[in-house]
Formats: structure tokens, C-alpha cells, sequence
């Protein structure tokens, strides 16, 4: 378990340094994530059966473990807003209707967008096919 | 010997001032909260960020403690959020071969959202008469909180009202996604889950993960490429949007 939070945090250690060298407009731990996917898929590649090789045991423990109490990670943060309750309140109409309404609107194009474009991006992709096969049947039975 | 009341008042002086305390009262805030969610059927209402956020926040504010004490034991739970973003590598690891197939959907979803959610926020406000230094606070709301505030301070915003802004964000959205994705009958776990990250970033996320894990695998990727699109952005569009609303 412990070598599973070294690597986490290793990850983590080199996504920072990377983002303030290459002064990426990205938080260190999310360049973090990109190191641990590089490592995975690089010790992953080849299962013999093409498939990728499973997230070793410990690890899979440790991150499945964080991801599960995700919401309880976020909460010091949010507390966080106590600080800001005057302002919050003497602007807490406008400031409310905006943040529900563009969240509300981003949630729908974003998932409505999404579930257009894999659609027409399914349907392309299966047309072809379809009309080989069509092709064939109309020349067996002419 | 000092009567009870008076030691009881040195006491409390003593916990409230030590991290223990903050950290225990977190930790200990969560658990009741998601029992409360628990019991409620993981109602997307009984949201436990929402439900301990209302709880720690009503006790700072009526016992006059400061964020900085609270902070002080709440830390140690705030640091882990750092690894918690790495983990996120193993989820979408695991389901790439979704992630391959829904690239050119994902590319599409990615810059529309992104866009509505910066310019619907920023002309909402400026419509209902919100000062410039607010809007451009408001306008990274939907990106994780490190990424919002720099924007905020590099495009006339206030840093630390964007955070604010950006839980505020993060907690309706969870709240909202599932019911509004039922009500519009997209049953694509993909769909949605990217959707939550993008809007709502880590509070979508952990929603996300609650409900299915390739809902969270896609939420964990729309966050961090949110992030990055948003960053480029924002720049170029605020100032045009706020010479728009004669700001």
C-alpha cells in the first residue's frame, strides 16, 4: 500500500515540476494523471490476447478507495465559501439565477452535443458495411 | 476548582483552536451526511458536500471561527485531493477502449460546452446588472478550483470569489445532473458522465462516480480537458463579451 501512495504521489511531484517548466495552464495533479496513464498503458501493452493488462492489485485498491470518497476530498474547499458570505448575499440573486441557468444549459449541450455527434459518427461508420452488404444480397438474388 | 461552565469554556477555547478538532469534525460531518444520503436513497437533494458543507459552515459561522483555523485540521483532507486527481488515470485506463471509440463526439462536446458554459454565465450576469470584476469571477466557474482562480486573476477577477463560485457551481450541478439527464432520457453513461465533469469538475466527478464507473472515467476527462480549453479561452472571449454588455 505504501509503494501505491509513493507512485500517487510521485506522479503528482512530476506533474508539478512539469507544468511549472513547460508553464502549462494546467494544475500539476492533472498532469500527474497523464504520468500514471503513461505508466499504466507502457506496462500494459502487450497481454499476449491483445487486451491491456490489468492496474496492479495495490494500486487499484488505493485509487478506487480515493475515488469512492471523492465527494468528502472536496468538502474543505467548499466550507470555504463562509468567507465570502457578505458579498455572496448582498449579490445572491443575480449571482444564483446565473450559475444555475449556464450550469443547467452546459450540462445539456454538452451531454445533448455528445449524444448527437456519437449518433451521426455510429451511423457513418455503419453504413458502409451495411450497403456492401446490401450490394452482395441484390446480386445473389437478382 | 474552577466551576464546570468555565472549564467547559476552556476546553472548547483549547478544541477549537486545534487541528484535531477541524479534522475529526470533517471527517465525522461526512459520515453523518452520507448516512443522511444513504437513507434518502442517494436522493440527488441529499447530496453529501451539500448536506456537510451546510452543517461545518453553520457551526464556523456560529461559533465565530475563522477558515483559517478550520483549515488548519481540514488540510490534511483537502492534500489528498492532489493523489485523488492522479487515481483518476486508472478509471479511464480502464475503460480507453470506450474512450477511443467516442473521441470525435467527445472533441465536439468538449468545445460546445465549454463555450456555453463561460458566455451563457458571463451574459447572465451582465444582463442582470452584476459588476465586471464579479463577471469575470464567474466566467472559469465550471473548471477545477486551482485553473479557475488563476484565470479569475489574470482576466480582472476576484481569485478567492471564484472559488466560491466555482463550489457553488460544482454542488447544483451535482445535485441536478442526474434528474435533468432522466428528464431529458439520455441514458448514455458516457454522455452523462462527461457532461458532470465538464460543467460541474470534481463535484461532477465524484457524482459521477457515485452513479456508474464509466460515468466517472468520462467526467475524470472531461475535468481536465475543460480545464485546459477553458484556460485558452477565456482570455480571448471575455473581453469581447464584456465590451458587449457595455461593461
Amino acid at each position: 500500500m505504501i509503494a501505491a501512495i509513493t507512485g500517487l504521489l510521485f506522479c503528482q511531484l512530476l506533474g508539478e515540476v512539469l507544468v511549472r517548466v513547460l508553464m502549462l495552464p494546467l494544475p500539476g495533479p492533472v498532469a500527474g494523471l497523464a504520468f500514471l496513464f503513461a505508466f499504466l498503458s507502457l506496462r500494459g501493452r502487450d497481454q499476449g490476447d491483445g487486451r491491456p493488462a490489468p492496474v496492479p492489485l495495490e494500486l487499484a485498491k488505493v485509487c478506487d478507495t480515493l475515488l469512492r470518497s471523492l465527494s468528502l476530498l472536496f468538502i474543505p474547499a467548499a466550507v470555504g465559501v463562509v468567507q465570502y458570505i457578505g458579498l455572496l448575499r448582498s449579490y445572491a440573486g443575480p449571482i444564483a439565477i446565473a450559475i444555475v441557468i449556464s450550469t443547467t444549459l452546459a450540462l445539456i449541450v454538452t451531454a445533448g452535443t455528445f449524444r448527437l455527434v456519437s449518433r451521426l459518427h455510429a451511423f457513418r461508420r455503419k453504413t458502409p458495411p451495411e450497403n456492401i452488404e446490401a450490394a452482395l444480397d441484390e446480386a445473389r438474388h437478382p | 476548582m474552577t466551576a464546570f461552565p468555565e472549564r467547559a469554556g476552556e476546553i472548547w477555547v483549547y478544541l477549537s483552536a486545534n487541528p484535531l478538532f477541524w479534522l475529526t469534525a470533517v471527517l465525522a460531518t461526512y459520515l453523518v451526511a452520507d448516512r443522511i444520503a444513504e437513507t434518502c436513497h442517494r436522493h440527488p437533494l441529499a447530496n453529501p458536500v451539500l448536506i456537510s458543507t451546510a452543517i461545518l459552515a453553520t457551526l464556523l459561522l456560529s461559533t465565530h471561527t475563522s477558515y483559517q483555523t478550520f483549515f488548519d485540521g481540514a488540510q490534511f483532507v483537502h492534500f489528498l485531493l492532489g493523489p485523488a486527481t492522479v487515481a483518476l488515470a486508472v478509471p479511464l485506463y480502464r475503460n480507453l477502449g470506450r474512450v477511443r471509440e467516442t473521441l470525435v463526439p467527445m472533441s465536439c462536446a468538449l468545445l460546445i460546452g465549454s463555450l456555453t458554459a463561460i458566455v451563457s454565465v458571463v451574459l447572465i450576469g451582465g444582463l442582470l446588472g452584476l459588476p465586471v470584476a464579479i463577471l469575470a469571477s464567474l466566467a472559469p466557474k465550471s473548471v477545477t478550483t486551482p485553473i479557475a482562480m488563476s484565470l479569475a486573476k489574470a482576466n480582472g477577477g476576484i481569485p478567492a470569489l471564484t472559488a466560491a463560485f466555482v463550489m457553488l457551481t460544482g454542488i447544483f450541478g451535482a445535485v441536478i445532473v442526474t434528474p435533468l439527464m432522466n428528464a431529458l432520457r439520455i441514458h448514455d453513461f458516457a454522455a452523462r458522465g462527461f457532461a458532470a465533469g465538464l460543467s460541474a469538475h470534481g463535484l461532477g466527478t465524484a457524482r459521477a462516480f457515485q452513479v456508474d464507473p464509466l460515468a466517472g472515467a468520462f467526467a475524470g476527462i472531461a475535468l481536465g480537458l475543460n480545464g485546459a480549453v477553458t484556460a485558452i479561452v477565456t482570455p480571448l472571449i471575455l473581453p469581447p463579451l464584456l465590451h458587449l454588455l457595455g461593461a
